[in-house]
């Protein structure tokens, strides 16, 4: 456990942002608020994670989910204009609500229900910890997330050519 | 007043259950994206807070396998928001109760 | 003999290390009030001390002042000179006028989002200071993942800039704004590698440590890393929307760009933190390439936050006399520097330095050694630099600077005009 009322204004502080902004994504009526407020909660994420001693994790969630995801979502919605814009539900709405309220009976009742073997001594990571893992016993997946990025990034530059573009590839 | 690892597991939980919500209701397919990015964060959330609070032999595995999310869900939205914009160029719409048949 | 009060002391009268007065102020603060008040204070003090003290008036004001001044001397006219002695004024007046000026919000705009957009550009300008050292014991926060944290502020300008194009229901703001957020992204990745080298030399992703680093070989990462000081430059221009690469506020082309439907004081935010980010990321290549506050042994008797300053404002004189200087690049032009240009130089910069420091390390050659490395990696910058781009075509227009002159009945005319009279 992490002691001291510092951490705990925090931690209540992050998960207030957090989730109001998760009720936010839901909430507003426009896409574009929904994204913003999906930003706000990746920013109270990253807290969550410096609150958990992680830094370097919360700052590479900075740059990669806010500097770069969020912006692609927000692309998406620039590249389809016609598309609709007002963030409403499906005629799923319902069944999914009680299918997460059922989830989320099930997950607290879990977790308030188990005997967690709590640690006394406080694990706090480093990144060269970090760095010296990634490159030493996970160097297989590793190599594997570079192999997927590599085939993620062909992969959508080759779904986004517009069908003349090919046309002319093909006729070189 | 302390934070304990029920704290982070009950606020992991709560999120991961608003992203499923999300995933499972909107009409938009960047508004499912979105509840699906919200998901993965959950359970990053809970990987670290299990590696920070409890004790066992390889407390990095869960940092370690929080890069590894991170990865895969950044190749993710590439993918998933490639689809949605060359799904809209065929059919005039990304909303997922209308791409219902491979052929219109 | 040194004359001992030259050097730094340890006296909390000793301005030249402000850690020395804050950590006066902090004990007695604790020792009155309690160590949560203490706890609270500490970094409102920091705060007080390096941004309003230090970054707002001279920075700030300074560049704000000195840009304006300079880009007139450089375009052959003169700046602002009539508000005060020397045009000293300008920024308050300046101030005075935006403040005062109407807000104007068009119609269809989405109001909270064009609002919060300017909040959300200054936020980076200011949050770089909290981890730039001033000095060995004046960092507010000697955050062990410094560099990192930087990339994270920096990934910021981009979703503000992206909020205000979009919350202004313009097209050509809207054009703007995706051609910076392309920009941005491009030029991020190059920024990254780049800094990547550096970290791989310095073992530390912590500024003070790489000041520290710095200090300890006695060599600046300039000198030993010119090719990733380079790219930083460039990458940091473009991100900063700064000529040559600001074609996303550039005036004759777009308007301005995602600026367009903004006045009064929230267009004021946008211009004033567009200096103070160029200021903090001129603060921040010159910590992790000029030797932030250190200058081979000087910081023992100049204050070294002066010394620090005097290199931040050197740094972004360098950017001002691009802005003067060069053109403007059209914006396909701007994504194959990045991509084609500054990519494979940060990656073949990446590659040498993984080789140099492992041979540094396997070979356990002594802390000498950085000069070598340093002169070969001068050579190689300027090898694949002149190299790269002329493998890529892109070669320098060869005009000719002085008309032939051919003698003619009427006297001496330009070859030019005889050639092409009575067109």
């Amino acid at each position: 456990m992490i002691e001291g009322t510092g951490p705990a204004l925090a931690f209540w502080g992050l998960s207030a942002l957090t989730l109001v902004s998760a009720g936010g994504v839901i909430v507003s009526r426009n896409l574009f608020h929904a994204v913003l407020f999906l930003v706000l909660a990746f920013i109270g994420i990253a807290g969550f994670f410096l609150l958990l001693s992680a830094e370097f994790l919360a700052m590479a969630q900075i740059v990669i989910y806010v500097g770069a995801i969020a912006v692609l979502m927000l692309y998406a919605i620039v590249l389809t204009p016609r598309a609709g814009r007002d963030n409403r539900e499906t005629w799923m709405a319902v069944p999914a609500l009680f299918v997460a309220v059922g989830l989320a009976a099930v997950l607290l009742f879990a977790i308030h229900d188990t005997d967690w073997a709590k640690s006394a001594r406080a694990y706090v990571l480093s990144a060269g910890e970090l760095g010296r893992e990634l490159l030493g016993t996970w160097v297989l997946p590793f190599q594997l997330a570079s192999v997927l990025l590599t085939a993620a990034l062909v992969g959508a530059v080759m779904l986004v050519r517009s069908p003349e573009e090919e046309r002319k590839e093909e006729e070189e | 007043m302390s934070v304990t690892l029920e704290h982070f597991l009950t606020v992991s939980a709560l999120l991961f259950t608003l992203g499923l919500f999300i995933a499972l209701s909107k009409r938009n397919a960047v508004g499912v994206l979105m509840g699906v990015e919200l998901m993965l964060n959950a359970s990053n959330l809970a990987l670290l807070a299990f590696a920070r609070l409890t004790e066992g032999p390889a407390q990095i595995a869960g940092p370690v396998f929080v890069v590894f999310v991170i990865t895969v869900a950044a190749a993710e939205v590439a993918v998933a928001l490639a689809l949605a914009v060359s799904v809209y160029r065929v059919r005039e719409t990304i909303d997922v109760d209308r791409i219902t048949l491979l052929r219109m | 003999m040194i004359w001992l009060p030259f050097l730094v002391s340890e006296h909390w009268w000793d301005l030249r290390d402000l850690g020395n007065l804050s950590r006066e102020i902090l004990e007695l603060i604790e020792r009155g009030l309690g160590s949560e008040v203490a706890y609270i204070v500490s970094p409102l003090i920091g705060f007080v001390a390096s941004f309003l003290l230090f970054v707002l008036p001279t920075q700030l004001y300074l560049g704000v002042y000195g840009e304006r001044r300079l880009i007139g001397r450089m375009q052959s006219r003169l700046g602002p000179n009539r508000v005060g002695k020397f045009g000293l004024l300008q920024p308050i007046a300046d101030a005075i006028k935006l403040i005062q000026k109407e807000a104007i919000t068009p119609r269809g705009a989405d109001r909270w989002v064009m609002w919060t957009a300017p909040v959300v550009f200054v936020a980076p300008a200011v949050l770089v200071w909290a981890v730039i050292p001033f000095g060995p014991n004046m960092v507010i926060a000697d955050l062990p993942t410094g560099l990192v944290y930087y990339l994270a502020v920096a990934a910021l300008p981009v979703l503000a800039a992206f909020m205000a194009g979009w919350s202004s229901n313009n097209k050509y703001s809207l054009f703007g704004a995706m051609r910076v957020v392309a920009m941005a992204i491009s030029y991020e990745v190059a920024l990254v590698l780049a800094l990547l080298g550096v970290v791989l030399f310095t073992q530390t992703l912590s500024l003070q440590e790489i000041i520290l680093w710095q200090r300890d070989l006695d060599i600046w990462l300039v000198f030993l890393q010119p090719l990733a000081f380079i790219i930083y430059f460039i990458s940091a221009s473009a991100e900063l929307n700064r000529t040559p690469t600001d074609i996303a506020e550039a005036e004759s082309e777009i308007v301005a760009g995602y600026l367009t439907e903004y006045s009064g004081m929230k267009w004021g935010l946008f211009y004033g933190m567009d200096i103070g980010y160029a200021i903090a990321a001129a603060a921040f290549g010159s910590t992790v390439f000029l030797g932030g506050w250190s200058f081979f042994g000087l910081e023992e008797w100049v204050p070294p936050w002066l010394i620090l300053i005097v290199k931040t404002q050197l740094f972004y004189f360098v950017f001002i006399w691009t802005r003067g200087t060069l053109p403007r690049l059209r914006i396909d032009q701007l994504m194959g520097l990045a991509w084609k240009y500054l990519l494979p130089l940060a990656a073949v910069n990446l590659l040498v330095v993984a080789a140099e420091r492992l041979w540094w390390k396997e070979a356990e050659l002594g802390d000498g050694i950085v000069y070598l490395f340093a002169a070969i990696n001068i050579v190689l910058a300027v090898v694949l630099l002149v190299g790269w781009a002329r493998a890529l075509g892109y070669r320098p227009e060869r005009v000719r600077t002085r008309p032939r002159l051919v003698k003619e009945p009427l006297g001496y005319v330009p070859a030019d005009s005889s050639a092409g009279g009575g067109q």
